[in-house]
């Protein structure tokens, strides 16, 4: 353990930085609070509003969880060429743009999408992606992966000692299925339920592309257009208020529910199943997962099929926005390292109790924290002017939870195994940072760094609420050109988004891992 | 000389007292039961376990209040004695300079003291390309480049095979024959204490009894040493 006075020193710049998250966090809460009125009361409109935000919530996680257990199972007890890849992959929509899978959903689902062109060949009626069902669709195709992810975590955790017992007693599929893994899946789906739910609950960009209308509008939704279409302020706090009662139940709901973070280490060991060998099981495992492979990655596919030839056509415009994104991704990113390290500095050796100042973001939605800025501000500034500053702070702050979660654990292991050697060596202050610390979580910090940066890049929350028609980032301007139904301009636009996003993770992820040893 | 003034350690319902002198040059080893404080005792004359009460004395300047880094000491510890991401020379540097800017004569130090202990020819080697006995030579040339004036040992040699330890051991001799610095040493091992302490200090039943002579302890131990003994 690092000696008093020594411990202080590290542990301080960590509580300042955990104060400046609960003012940035609490300061705009407390500014739509005292900005909402409540006098007015909910109308129908908000109340249409929060059936729809719950409903569609309940629907999405219950699908996702579903749809996820046979796709877990046939990964759990299978082992084939390309397995480990795949599982990666179900890492890939953390970081993949919102607006990019919309626009492949669209490409699959769409009026003039693949689906649709089949129905009308075969003279059925069409389908339409538009509304409650078009927002639950590209809900599943983000949290299908992650609860395949929190559910395989699940099968991983049982012994593979339990599996050769059962295979010694003779035990059929069913029998596992009863004593194994019915066990398991009471535990592991209510948590995996409860995080979807709650990340569903704070959709924006999903319900802004394929919602709308009275019928399909999150609160999220409803904020930006009582700011921007009837630049309404006290309505916009109002439904701020509801949107952080509703988020902070479900986060503390999900965090209970929750010991794991989803990214999955470890997940790439199969476990020897002798039950498994049936013909029929086989058949059901490989539907699974070619299903599921099939509907992730068709899309994107397809995105990069259109999006592609265009790619040498695109507008000044777009450039601009690119160079917008990138900027506001490396500024993110540096602001989430700022407050970040210190806070898992102090985490590390003080409480962990600090790491929860870092989730305050999670139970505050960007819109909400959007709007508390746009109040504090407007008194003093041209909020639109701040567009993109205030975008990087809000995606920062948005980040911090998972830097935390990947930064914390390698800190602490740092002190627990080091800090005796460097407080006997005299090393302190900057010298330790530089020559201790940071080298020993480097690839932590790379992949922490690169996840905010992608996460940053792909964004469409804030920016939208904040920007002026000549400001823009890559997603806005992306979605702008779809308003426009410039629909090949946009797939260009998403293969460069996704081609950035992608990128940026790869060049931290990539630089934190080099020269790592030991 | 070394002095515990009525010094009183306390973790949690543990405690140990120690009250005795040890003059300067000696080289002590400290034996006794496992659980009985050895590397409790240590770790508050290292500064990294603030004491209850009483003092720690180096000459005439009062350690108590003193940091682990600015006491005149250099220690070992059972395990993580280096960094993994630093190669051998830089581990030894910070023996140094902890910010690892060196002069150039203090280069010169550092590969002087690499080459004292066998290890020229490994110095921009990381720690995972050096056998366990190798790391175990690094480790001892930072202690060298220290030059601190008391080293004390809490059984870094643990993990390494009896004649590698007693090739360590010898090591540690001679180096303490160079610079006369005085050495307290943890071990569980009678012939670790017979091969290069003269002196031995007991901890057993809270307290760490002042230094006697390695042999005639030994050879005639005490009721608490003769348990552990065997």
């Amino acid at each position: 353990m690092a000696s008093g006075p020594i411990a202080i020193k590290r542990a301080l710049p960590g509580w300042i930085a955990a104060a400046l998250v609960a003012a940035i966090v609490l300061g705009t809460l407390s500014a739509v609070a005292m900005r909402a009125e409540p006098g007015r009361g909910l109308g129908p409109a908000e109340w249409a509003a929060i059936r729809f935000t719950v409903s569609q919530a309940v629907l999405s996680a219950a699908f996702s969880v579903l749809l996820a257990v046979p796709v877990a199972r046939a990964f759990a007890r299978r082992r084939f060429a390309g397995r480990r890849l795949l599982i990666s992959l179900l890492g890939a929509p953390f970081i993949l743009p919102v607006i990019v899978a919309v626009m492949g959903l669209l490409a699959v689902f769409g009026r003039s999408g693949i689906l649709n062109e089949t129905l009308r060949f075969m003279g059925l009626p069409e389908v339409s992606i538009y509304g409650l069902h078009g927002v639950v669709l590209a809900h599943v195709f983000f949290n299908l992966p992650l609860a395949t992810r929190l559910i395989l975590q699940g099968w991983q955790d049982i012994p593979s000692e339990r599996f050769r017992l059962a295979a010694q007693l003779g035990f059929t599929t069913r029998d596992i299925f009863h004593t194994l893994e019915r066990p398991m899946l009471t535990r592991t789906l209510p948590g995996a339920a409860a995080i979807i739910f709650a990340i569903c609950l704070s959709s924006f960009a999903v319900a802004l592309t394929l919602g709308g209308g009275p019928h399909a509008t999150t609160v999220e939704l409803a904020i930006y257009q009582a700011f921007r279409f009837d630049f309404d302020l006290g309505r916009a706090a109002l439904l701020s208020c509801v949107q952080i009662a509703l988020v902070g139940t479900a986060a503390i709901a999900a965090l209970k529910f929750s010991t794991r973070d989803g990214f999955g280490a470890g997940l790439d060991r199969p476990v020897q199943r002798w039950d498994a060998a049936h013909p029929l099981l086989r058949i059901i495992d490989t539907t699974a997962i070619a299903l599921a492979a099939l509907f992730l990655l068709l899309p994107i596919t397809l995105v990069i099929l259109r999006g592609a030839p265009a790619l040498t056509s695109l507008p000044t415009s777009v450039w601009a926005a690119a160079l917008a994104s990138i900027l506001i991704a490396l500024i993110s990113t540096v602001l989430m390292l700022a407050l970040a390290l210190p806070l898992a500095i102090a985490a590390g050796i003080h409480s962990a109790r600090l790491e929860t100042v870092g989730l305050l973001g999670i139970a505050a939605s960007p819109l909400v924290i959007g709007t508390g800025l746009f109040i504090v501000i407007n008194p003093i500034a041209d909020p639109f002017a701040l567009a993109l500053p205030v975008t990087a702070t809000v995606n920062a702050i948005m980040a911090l939870p998972f830097a935390l979660r990947i930064l914390t654990p390698s800190v602490r292991d740092t002190h627990a195994n080091y800090d005796r050697l460097a407080t006997s060596l005299n090393l302190t202050g900057f010298t330790w940072l530089r020559l201790v610390l940071i080298p020993r979580i480097r690839p932590n910090l790379g992949f922490a760094c690169g996840l905010t940066a992608a996460m940053s890049m792909g964004d469409l929350g804030v920016i939208a609420l904040f920007a002026d028609p000549q400001t823009a980032t890559l997603p806005l301007q992306m979605y702008r050109l779809m308003g426009a139904y410039r629909m090949e301009l946009a797939s260009g636009a998403a293969v460069l988004l996704l081609g950035l996003s992608f990128g940026i993770f790869w060049l931290f992820d990539k630089g934190g891992r080099a020269r790592a040893d030991a | 000389m070394l002095t515990l003034d009525a010094l009183t350690l306390t973790q949690d319902d543990f405690r140990l007292t120690a009250d005795f002198k040890i003059p300067t040059g000696t080289r002590a080893a400290v034996i006794g039961p496992s659980g009985a404080g050895k590397s409790t005792l240590l770790a508050a004359i290292a500064g990294f376990l603030t004491p209850e009460s009483g003092g720690i004395r180096w000459q005439s300047s009062d350690l108590t209040e003193t940091g682990p880094g600015n006491r005149p000491i250099a220690m070992l510890f059972q395990d993580n004695n280096l960094f993994p991401h630093l190669t051998a020379a830089q581990n030894v540097a910070l023996g140094l300079r902890p910010n690892l800017r060196l002069a150039r004569d203090e280069t010169k130090t550092v590969s002087a003291a690499l080459s004292r202990v066998g290890l020229a020819d490994h110095q921009s080697r990381k720690p995972a390309q050096l056998s366990g006995g190798q790391q175990s030579r690094v480790a001892l040339a930072r202690v060298l480049v220290q030059s601190r004036p008391l080293i004390l040992l809490d059984e870094p040699f643990a993990a390494l095979g009896p004649a590698l330890k007693a090739e360590m051991l010898d090591l540690v001799a001679e180096l303490l024959d160079e610079t006369n610095a005085t050495l307290l040493m943890v071990s569980h091992d009678p012939a670790d204490a017979r091969r290069i302490a003269d002196q031995t200090i007991l901890v057993a039943d809270g307290t760490a009894h002042p230094p006697t002579d390695t042999k005639a302890l030994l050879d005639t131990p005490p009721e608490a040493l003769k348990a552990y003994l065997g």
